[in-house]
C-alpha cells in the first residue's frame, strides 16, 4: 500500500527523517509514536504526498510520489483517508454536506441514507446540519474521522486524532478506528499518547513505530 | 455500517458551493465588467462610426470632381462652353453638370448667411464631373483644359480627402487601441479580484486538495463565480451604453458625408457581443490566475 525506501527529509537546514525504509501492509494496524517535533506530522504528509522525499523512494499504490502528478496526487488521495489533530471544514457547509464533500470534489454523489448510517456511527445524526464552527473538539474529530472514511479508502492516516480530545472521547475515536481497522482498512495513528495505544493493544493487533534519532524504527512489546 | 455508494451526479452547481460566498466585495467585480463595458461601447462606436467616416469621404470624395473656372466677366461663358465641349469628348467621365446660381447660393449659405448676392461676387463658376469606370485620366484632362479654356482648375478633391480619411483611419485606430487597453485592464482587475479571492480561501482550498480535489474542480468553483459575475456585469453595462449610444443626437441630414456617433446595420451586434467577450475574458484571466495560485499550494 504505502512503502518507504531510504527515504530522508530534511527542512533546508538539517534531516528531520534518514534512512526510513519500511511497508504499510494492507490491513495492519500501525501507531507511529515519538517526542514532538520529531517528524511524525512529516512522515505522515510524505504518505499523502503532501511532502515529496529529498531522498530514497515512497510508493503509494505501487506509485512512486515523485512520479505523480497534481491530479494524480488527487486521485491518489481519495483512496487514502486523512485525520488530522486540527481538521479543517468547509465553514459554511453544514457538517452533511462538508462529510459529503469527498463525494462532491471527485463528481460522484453519495447516496444520502449512507450518509446518515455514516453520521450515526460517529454518533454526530443530530448535528448533520450544524456548520462545523459550532461542533466541540471531539465532535470535529469524530466528523473529520467520517469524512475521511465516506469515499471507503483503503488507507486510513491520522495525526493525532485524540489530541484536543478528553480520554473518554480519545476511546471512543480509537473505537471507531479499530472498527475500520477489523473492516479490513490499513491504519496509521501518529500519537504521543502510550495510553491509547496500550489500550489499542488490548483490542487488536497493533504495531508500534517509534521514530528516534531521525529514524522510524519498529518498538517492541514493551511500552 | 455500510459505506455510501458513489453514483454520476451533474456537478456542475455543486463546484460552486465548495467556495464560501465572498461577501460585499463581490459586486465591485460585477461593477468592474460593467463599466468597462459601458466604455468599451463608446469606444466601439467611435471606431466603428470612423471606419465609416473614412470609407465615406473617400468614396464620395473620390468619385467627383469639380472644375472651378475663374476668368475675366466676359470670357466666362466662352470658357465655359470651352470646358463643356472638353468634357463631352474625354471618355471616362459619367456625367458632368454645369452647377447654376441658386445652387452655389444654396452651397455658400452654411458659410455666408442666406441672402447673399451671388451675382454680385466673383465667385468663381463650378462645374461637377463625376467619374466613370474606368475612370477619365486626371493629368491628360487638366492638360486639355489648360489649353481650352486657360481659367479652369480641376479639383479631383484629392487633397482634401487624403487628411481627411487620415484622420479618420487614426481615430478608428485610437478606438481600437482603446478597446483592448479597456479589455486588458479589465482581465488585470479580474485577476487581482480572482487572486485575492484564491487567497482568501487558502484554507478552502488545502481542505479540498486534502480530500482529493483537483486543481481543475477547484479552480472551476472559481472560474465560474468569476465569468458569471464578470458576465452579468458587462450585461448591464452594454445595455446602459447601448441606451447611451441610442440617445445621442442622430446626425443631421446637413452634415452630408458626417455621419453619427453610433451604430448602423450589423454594427448593432457588436456591442451585443461584449458580454459574451468580457465572459471569455474573465474566464481565461481566473482561469490563469486559479491554476498559477493552486500550484503554490501542495
Amino acid at each position: 500500500m504505502i512503502s518507504f525506501e531510504n527515504v530522508a527529509y530534511s527542512y533546508g537546514g538539517g534531516e528531520l527523517l534518514s534512512d526510513v525504509s519500511l511497508k504499510l501492509a494492507p490491513g495492519s494496524f500501525h501507531f507511529l509514536t515519538g517526542p514532538s517535533g520529531a517528524g511524525k506530522s512529516t512522515f505522515l504528509k510524505l504518505a499523502y504526498a503532501e511532502l515529496k522525499p529529498t531522498a530514497g523512494r515512497v510508493t503509494l499504490f505501487d506509485n512512486d510520489v515523485t512520479k505523480l502528478s497534481r491530479d494524480d496526487v488527487a486521485r491518489t488521495r481519495r483512496r487514502i483517508g486523512i485525520v488530522h489533530q486540527d481538521c479543517k471544514f468547509l465553514d459554511h457547509m453544514t457538517l452533511a454536506a462538508n462529510m459529503a464533500l469527498p463525494f462532491t470534489v471527485s463528481d460522484r454523489e453519495s447516496d444520502p441514507r449512507d450518509l446518515d448510517d455514516l453520521l450515526s456511527w460517529v454518533g454526530l445524526k443530530h448535528l448533520a446540519d450544524a456548520l462545523p464552527p459550532q461542533l466541540s473538539g471531539g465532535e470535529r474529530q469524530r466528523a473529520a474521522l467520517a469524512r475521511a472514511v465516506i469515499v471507503d479508502p483503503d488507507v486510513i492516516l491520522a495525526d493525532e486524532p485524540t489530541g484536543n480530545v478528553d480520554w473518554e472521547m480519545s476511546l471512543r475515536i480509537l473505537t471507531l478506528l479499530v472498527e475500520l481497522n477489523k473492516m479490513g482498512k490499513t491504519i496509521l495513528v501518529a500519537t504521543h499518547d502510550l495510553n491509547l495505544i496500550r489500550q489499542a493493544k488490548a483490542q487488536i493487533q497493533a504495531r508500534v513505530l517509534r521514530i528516534a534519532k531521525h529514524r522510524v524504527q519498529l518498538a517492541g512489546a514493551d511500552l | 455500517m455500510k459505506f455510501p455508494t458513489a453514483k454520476p451526479a451533474s456537478p456542475a452547481t455543486r463546484a460552486l458551493e465548495v467556495v464560501p460566498p465572498s461577501g460585499p466585495t463581490a459586486w465591485l467585480t460585477t461593477f468592474t465588467a460593467g463599466a468597462m463595458t459601458f466604455l468599451c461601447v463608446f469606444a466601439l462606436a467611435l471606431s466603428l462610426a470612423s471606419g465609416r467616416l473614412a470609407t465615406r469621404w473617400s468614396e464620395a470624395l473620390a468619385k467627383t470632381a469639380t472644375i472651378r473656372l475663374s476668368a475675366p466677366e466676359e470670357q466666362v461663358q466662352i470658357q465655359t462652353d470651352a470646358i463643356l465641349a472638353t468634357l463631352a469628348t474625354t471618355p471616362g467621365i459619367a456625367s458632368y453638370r454645369l452647377i447654376d446660381d441658386d445652387e452655389t447660393r444654396t452651397l455658400l449659405e452654411p458659410w455666408f448667411g442666406p441672402g447673399l448676392p451671388v451675382e454680385a461676387l466673383p465667385i468663381p463658376r463650378l462645374i461637377e464631373v463625376v467619374e466613370a469606370d474606368p475612370p477619365y485620366d486626371s493629368l491628360g484632362l487638366k492638360q486639355r483644359l489648360t489649353a481650352e479654356a486657360p481659367g479652369a482648375i480641376l479639383d479631383d478633391h484629392t487633397r482634401w480627402r487624403r487628411p481627411l480619411a487620415e484622420a479618420a483611419s487614426r481615430i478608428r485606430l485610437l478606438g481600437v487601441l482603446s478597446i483592448a487597453l479597456i479589455g486588458a485592464t479589465m482581465a488585470a482587475m479580474i485577476t487581482l479580484a480572482a487572486r485575492a479571492a484564491l487567497a482568501t480561501n487558502a484554507q478552502e482550498i488545502r481542505v479540498l486538495r486534502l480530500i482529493g480535489a483537483r486543481d481543475s474542480y477547484i479552480a472551476r468553483a472559481f472560474v465560474r463565480r468569476f465569468t458569471l459575475r464578470t458576465l452579468g456585469g458587462a450585461a448591464i453595462g452594454a445595455a446602459a451604453g447601448l441606451l447611451g449610444v441610442a440617445a445621442l443626437p442622430a446626425a443631421d441630414a446637413a452634415g452630408g458625408f458626417l455621419t453619427g456617433l453610433g451604430f448602423t446595420g450589423w454594427g448593432w451586434l457588436w456591442p451585443l457581443a461584449l458580454p459574451t467577450l468580457a465572459a471569455i475574458v474573465a474566464f481565461l484571466a481566473t482561469r490563469r490566475a486559479a491554476f498559477q495560485k493552486l500550484r503554490e499550494l501542495t
